[in-house]
């Protein structure tokens, strides 16, 4: 009795302190992890929607759309978080897209766990960029083994069709989520 | 057991009883985060500390931890030590923290932290402790980079995300691929048993 009361008051004592520690460990990182999560996102609005003085949140229907602003207050573009799945795991992307919802102005892979070397170009500049200027009208495709003969179409990542696919159908389904929001 | 000299308690991780190549332990890690020198070097570190810290909590307070709740108890302190290496890194070093993923709170279930509570911190004071867990968490960590080294360099023709290899390198995807990492250190841990024999007479094991 008198070993199972020490085991208890051991095991509770190292639990307090263990607990005291960590949350005042917690109290310092808290704050500045939050801090870096936001920069993270401000970053890549900034880059999707490309020369916007400011942005601001709009809230609509359970959806966050940020509305890029430019130096002269009119609205340039929004930019907007979709998920989905890839070929491995979640890939989550924001877009920026023009005012008039017709044009893409550029994405950014946030997260994603595509296979190094092949899906993993999703992430590289060659990749993104070809989004820069597509029109989403009716909606955005993609084509393999041949350059893209419409201006709605992206070119496939070779030996990563399911990679690509995954982005376009995570981004048409943004686009249209957001144009249903903002329409309301 | 207390001939063995304080010099020779920090250096036998490094080599002779090595984490990885000797003892084959902690291969999660190992296995999952050597795709780059960088978060190699990182994982390793965040095992330093964890070692390090909680092999002095342990040896501080072996005397008044009961036998039969050891485990218990020293699980709790090495989970209270992960926490913080991972809140710190997610404060200081967004983009590492995101890279090493779900791996630096895994360090809690790593079998080098706990064996080395149980095996050495538990019945040595903790001057010897400290310098155990130093001498295996750098073994570790020495390990892990050359690993991740080797893998980054075959695999993305880079190292510390600098090019190394001019442009007539095509990088073997397969090293930084889960693949890559099996044959990298199955191919390792054959090299130095081979040199471990040549030498002669080296033998293995964890527990004195």
């Amino acid at each position: 009795m008198k070993k199972a009361l020490w085991m208890i008051s051991v095991l509770a004592a190292i639990g307090l302190i263990c607990g005291l520690s960590l949350s005042s460990v917690y109290r310092y990182a808290a704050p500045l992890i939050a801090e870096n999560k936001k920069r993270a996102l401000e970053e890549s609005i900034y880059k999707v929607l490309q020369d916007i003085a400011r942005y601001e949140v709009i809230e609509k229907e359970g959806l966050v759309i940020y509305a890029g602003i430019e130096a002269d207050g009119d609205i340039a573009g929004y930019a907007f978080m979709a998920k989905g799945a890839g070929y491995q795991g979640e890939i989550s992307v924001i877009f920026g897209i023009g005012a008039e919802l017709d044009k893409l102005k550029g994405i950014e892979v946030l997260e994603s766990l595509e296979t190094p070397g092949l899906g993993g170009k999703i992430t590289d500049a060659g990749f993104k960029d070809q989004f820069k200027g597509l029109s989403t009208l009716p909606e955005i495709g993609y084509v393999k083994s041949h350059s893209p003969e419409n201006d709605n179409e992206v070119q496939a990542i070779s030996g990563a069709t399911i990679s690509t696919r995954s982005i376009v159908a995570i981004l048409n389904d943004g686009i249209s989520k957001m144009r249903d929001a903002l329409k309301r | 057991m207390k001939t063995v000299s304080l010099y020779d308690e920090f250096l036998k991780g490094l080599w002779r009883q090595n984490p990885i190549f000797k003892q084959v332990l902690a291969m999660c890690p190992t296995l999952a985060v050597t795709n780059s020198a960088e978060n190699g070097l990182a994982m390793g570190l965040a095992v330093v500390f964890v070692l390090v810290s909680s092999s002095a909590i342990v040896s501080i307070f072996r005397r008044f931890i009961p036998h039969e709740v050891r485990i218990a108890a020293y699980t709790v302190i090495i989970a209270s030590f992960v926490t913080v290496a991972d809140l710190f890194l997610a404060a200081k070093f967004p983009a590492l923290s995101k890279a090493l993923g779900p791996y630096v709170p895994l360090i809690v279930v790593n079998c080098i932290i706990l064996g080395r509570a149980e095996a050495f911190a538990s019945k040595n004071p903790v001057a010897r402790s400290i310098l155990d867990a130093l001498g295996m968490g750098f073994g570790f960590t020495l390990s892990l980079l050359m690993l991740a080294s080797i893998r980054e360099l075959l695999g993305s023709g880079t190292l510390f995300g600098i090019r190394m290899l001019g442009a007539w390198f095509e990088p073997w995807v397969i090293m930084v691929l889960p693949a890559g990492a099996f044959i990298t250190l199955g191919l390792l841990i054959g090299l130095i048993n081979m040199l471990a024999r040549i030498k002669g007479k080296e033998k293995v094991g964890c527990c004195k």
